[in-house]
Order: structure tokens, then C-alpha cells, then sequence
């Protein structure tokens, strides 16, 4: 009970959890009725998409103090590995609708 | 001043994944709808390098050298795999894209467990279920990437689902215990958490079959999302939440999505594997069919005097990256005046998409590419279709045997044309691992051999017409 009413006390985390609600949501809504030849370039997007987890790498890169070895460390693999999904995401995502579009044009 | 800037490029991320997701939904716009997002994202990553406050210290962040280091190689690497990965291995890139995100996610966890001071309750259970949930996404995507890729091969756990169950409560008791501050000391809790949480995203992967394995990735997806959402939680950072949240229940809902194109429903994907108990025993104790086969000759003459030609795709024509090849015949086909169209089952190939995707590179035209209601529609004035190493999507069983593991399933009907043509490497199972009675039924009749060799000689006989 205690933990409840930290959630509805602290104004931070209650509005974090409405973010949280209305993105389930709008989550929700934003997809359906998709046809079937987009879902694998969707889930190529929101693959690339949660690679917005970068931002908490570059964060705890960018607070490390220059003697702690291990954020260091770990905090630039995380740099890497979320560039990756970001970067390797959308450029998978585009080649796949890049074909898509350019056979419509010339039909 | 910059805190406001960095609230208002969070809030124009945020924005763009919305819209981005929007437009991906929709074939006009999707291109468009990626590059956004796209965009968007780097003017989040770019503004939290520069403009990001640590509300602990109230300083900028610092390391710029190792922070674009970073950028600079994981950039590298992922345009450049991105770029040069075969249109067959889209999937497996995907899934491994998505596994570096959870390993990312894992990684910052295990960063902020490690700094000083314990943290309160709430902050140490948004730790503990960001690298939890991160480690089950990037050890899942790794086994998926490794089945999808040949590495791995499918396997089935003899009582996997009591394992499992023995995992999960093991995770979840040692969560408690570090969430909770009920022990002394709490990495090695930690640690040994992680380390059940890997074992459970392999084992919760290992046994799906490779037909199932779109689902999969496809959750492994949202998960990474959630996991991404928690570090949102951990910064108070509005973007990371949006995205990630957005990821996770768009996810959630593709996955459903996908399902459904399959007529599975998702305990079914994640409990019985295709490959599993159930399709033994509704396989096992039919005979196999005889089966005819047809000369290439009589294959090429059948196909240049028909008045309309089908053509279904399926993974065997990914694997012989045969798709220039078949646009080539196509073509041929067409000057002969033959009508020819391709008839595209939602779930053919590896993912959705897949044989659109294919295709497309080699130029086919866009309006050839029949949907398969469409294809069904016209498939009773088809005088010959031409199976390209399809198999489940074409298999009858899937309308008229209730015991069939994809019954239920909508297919091409095929069955329906004049003449069936088959073409198909061996005798051998489709991905789903049961029998196929078309291949003995009176229209069908089978053409052996690599596609992309089997559609060479088909050019080379049309040319002798």
C-alpha cells in the first residue's frame, strides 16, 4: 500500500504511467488493419524504432566517470549494440519498401 | 533553455514514432512513414547528447569521444550489413537487429545496478525488469536469427514446458528477493537472474518451428519494447517510454495479426511446435501418395499454349534465389501471349511479404503480384499453375482434414486449375513438416529439381518452341 501511494503522490511517476496508458493504446489503434504484405516491413520499423533505447546508453556513457572502467566498458558496447538496432533497423526497413515503390511508379 | 529544447526534440520524437507507425500501416506511405521515424530519432539521440542534464549533478554529459565512437561503428556496421544482407535473410537480420536492443537494454540495467548507493524500491525494480525482459529478447533473438540462418536446428525438450515452469518461478523468486533487499548481497542474485533469463529465452525459442518463427520474432520485438520502455521509466525519459510502449503493444497486436494470417492463435505457436507431437501423429499414419512426374519438355509446351499461367512462390524459390530466373520465364510466357500472374499466399517464404518482396527485386510488376483472394478468384480459369517450391500454402489439407495440424489455414486453391505443376526439390516435407496430398492427387503432376535450374531449363525449352 505504502509503494501505491508513492506511484499517485510522486507527480514524475504518475505521469510516466499515463504515458504508459495512452501509448497502449495508441499502440493498439495505429495498427490494425494492416495488410498482410506490410507486416514484416512494420515489424522492421518498430524493431528499428525501440532502438530509441540508445538514448539510455548515451546516457549512462555520458555520466561515467573516467575512472569507472566498467560503465565505460559496458556503457559503449550498449552505444554500439543500440546503434545497430537503430541504425541497421531503418536502412533494412527502407530496402524492403524501396521495392515496393519503385515497381509502383513504373506500373 | 536546453532543458526545454531536449523536452521539445523528445516530444517531436515521440511525435514522428506515432506517425511513423501510422504510415508504415499503409503501402502509399510507408517509405515515407520509416524515413520520419527515422528522422525523428536522430533528432532525440542528438539533442540527449547535447542538451541532456544529469538531475544528479546538474552537468552535461561527457565522454563525446567514446559516445561517437560508438555511433560511428555501430553505424558502420549496421548500414553496412543492412545494405549487403541478401533479400532471403531480411528475417534473420531483423531478428538480429532486435537482439541487439535487448542486449543494449540488458547492458544499461546491469550499468545502473552497478553504481553506487542502493537504489529505492521502484527505481530497483524497473532495473531488475528492464534486464530481465532484455536478456530473454536478445538471448531469443539470437537463437532465432541461428535457426532461421540453418545454424541452429529445431528441437523439441522433453518436458520443456515443466522446465520452463521451474525457470519462471526461479526468476521470479529471485526478483523478489533483490527487488525486495532481502538479501545481503544482491549481485550475485542479480547475475544469477540474468543467467536463468537467457536459459529461458533460449528455451522459450528452441522448440518453435521454423514455419512459426515470423511470430516469434515478432514478439521478441514487443518484448524488446517493453524492456526499452523501462529504461524510459529508469532516465524519466519521455521518448524512450513512447517508443518503447508503442513498440510493445503494436508488437503485441502484429503478433496477433500474424497469427491470424496462419489461422494459428499464438498459445498455439508458443506450446505445440508445427514440428511437434501433434503433427507426427497426424502424419504418420497416412501412406505416401504416389506421385507422377512430368518431362521439362511437356512442362514448357503445357505452359506456351496455355491461355493463362499461375505462378506460386514459396521459400524454395528463396533458397534457389530463383527470382530473375522466374521473372525471365515470365516474360517469355508473355510474349507468347500467355497471361500470366504470380498468386502470393500472405504466409509464403519465411515471413509475410516475403514473396512480394522477392519478386519485386527481380522487377516483376507490382500488378502481377495476385493477393490470394484475388488468385482464388481467378484460379478455375487458370489452364496451368506453376508450384515454385511451395508447399504448406498449397496443401489441401489444410481445407479438408480436421485432424491436419493447418486445418483451417486459408490456401492457395489450387486445385482448382486445369493443370498443377509442381516443382519441388524432393519428395521431402514442407516447413511444417506434414504430408502433402496434392502431390498425388490426378492434376498434380512433379518437376524435381533446384527452382532456379528447373526454370533455366524451362527458358531453354520455350526458346527451342
Amino acid at each position: 500500500m505504502e509503494h501505491l501511494t508513492i506511484i499517485f503522490t510522486n507527480e514524475a511517476t504518475y505521469r510516466l504511467i499515463t504515458i504508459v496508458m495512452l501509448s497502449i493504446f495508441l499502440g493498439i489503434e495505429l495498427i490494425s488493419n494492416v495488410p498482410s504484405v506490410l507486416h514484416t516491413p512494420l515489424m522492421s520499423g518498430a524493431n528499428a524504432i525501440h532502438g530509441v533505447v540508445i538514448i539510455g546508453a548515451i546516457i549512462v556513457m555520458g555520466k561515467a566517470g573516467p575512472s569507472d572502467y566498467l560503465a565505460l566498458a559496458l556503457g559503449f558496447m550498449a552505444v554500439i549494440l543500440g546503434t545497430l538496432n537503430v541504425v541497421g533497423g531503418f536502412v533494412v526497413t527502407d530496402r524492403m519498401l524501396e521495392m515496393f515503390s519503385k515497381k509502383k511508379k513504373s506500373a | 533553455m536546453s532543458q526545454s529544447l531536449l523536452l521539445l526534440s523528445y516530444l517531436i520524437g515521440s511525435i514522428t514514432f506515432i506517425l511513423g507507425l501510422r504510415m508504415l500501416s499503409k503501402p502509399e506511405s510507408a517509405r515515407r512513414g520509416n524515413m520520419i521515424a527515422a528522422a525523428g530519432m536522430s533528432i532525440a539521440i542528438l539533442a540527449t547528447i547535447f542538451l541532456y542534464i544529469n538531475p544528479e549533478n546538474h552537468e552535461h554529459l561527457h565522454n563525446y569521444l567514446w559516445i561517437f565512437g560508438g555511433l560511428i561503428v555501430g553505424t558502420i556496421l549496421g548500414t553496412y550489413a543492412a545494405r549487403t544482407v541478401k533479400m532471403t535473410a531480411m528475417p534473420e537480420m531483423v531478428s538480429l537487429f532486435n537482439g541487439m536492443g535487448g542486449a543494449c537494454a540488458m547492458l544499461i540495467s546491469v550499468v545502473e545496478f552497478q553504481s553506487d548507493g542502493v537504489p529505492p524500491l521502484i527505481k530497483m525494480l524497473v532495473i531488475v525488469l528492464g534486464a530481465m525482459i532484455g536478456t530473454v529478447s536478445f538471448v531469443g533473438s539470437m537463437i532465432a536469427w541461428g535457426k532461421l540462418n540453418g545454424r541452429i536446428k529445431d528441437r523439441t525438450i522433453p518436458g520443456a514446458q515443466i522446465i520452463n515452469f521451474i525457470l519462471f518461478a526461479g526468476i521470479a523468486t529471485l526478483a523478489i528477493l533483490v527487488v525486495g533487499g532481502y538479501v545481503e548481497a544482491p549481485a550475485y542474485y542479480f547475475y544469477g537472474l540474468l543467467m536463468l533469463a537467457a536459459i529461458y529465452g533460449a528455451l522459450f525459442v528452441m522448440p518453435i518451428g521454423g514455419a512459426d518463427m515470423p511470430v516469434v520474432i515478432s514478439l521478441l520485438n514487443s518484448f524488446t519494447g517493453v524492456a526499452a520502455a523501462f529504461g524510459g521509466f529508469l532516465y524519466n525519459n519521455p521518448v524512450m517510454l513512447t517508443g518503447g510502449i508503442l513498440v510493445g503493444s503494436a508488437g503485441t497486436i502484429l503478433t496477433m495479426l500474424m497469427c491470424k494470417a496462419m489461422n494459428r492463435s499464438l498459445k498455439n505457436v508458443l506450446i505445440g511446435s508445427f514440428g511437434g507431437q501433434k503433427a507426427a501423429a497426424a502424419g504418420a499414419p497416412k501412406e505416401k501418395g504416389t506421385y507422377k512426374e512430368i518431362p521439362i519438355n511437356d512442362a514448357a509446351v503445357l505452359m506456351a499454349y496455355a491461355q493463362k499461367v499461375m505462378i506460386v512462390p514459396g521459400y524454395g524459390l528463396a533458397v534457389a534465389q530463383a527470382q530473375h530466373t522466374c521473372h525471365q520465364l515470365e516474360t517469355m510466357l508473355a510474349e507468347k501471349g500467355v497471361e500470366v500472374y504470380y498468386g502470393i499466399h500472405p504466409v509464403a517464404g519465411r515471413m509475410p511479404g516475403h514473396m512480394n518482396v522477392l519478386l519485386a527485386e527481380a522487377n516483376v510488376p507490382y500488378e502481377k503480384l495476385l493477393e490470394m483472394e484475388d488468385a482464388n478468384d481467378l484460379m478455375s480459369s487458370i489452364n496451368v499453375v506453376l508450384i515454385l517450391g511451395a508447399n504448406d500454402v498449397v496443401n489441401p489439407a489444410a481445407k479438408d482434414n480436421p485432424a491436419s495440424p493447418i486445418y483451417g489455414m486459408p490456401i492457395l486453391e489450387v486445385e482448382k486449375a486445369e493443370h498443377v505443376i509442381v516443382n519441388k526439390r524432393s519428395m521431402n516435407r514442407g516447413y511444417a513438416d506434414i504430408e502433402n496430398d496434392l502431390f498425388s492427387r490426378p492434376k498434380t503432376s512433379m518437376l524435381f529439381g533446384d527452382a532456379k535450374s528447373v526454370l533455366a531449363d524451362l527458358i531453354a525449352e520455350l526458346k527451342l518452341l
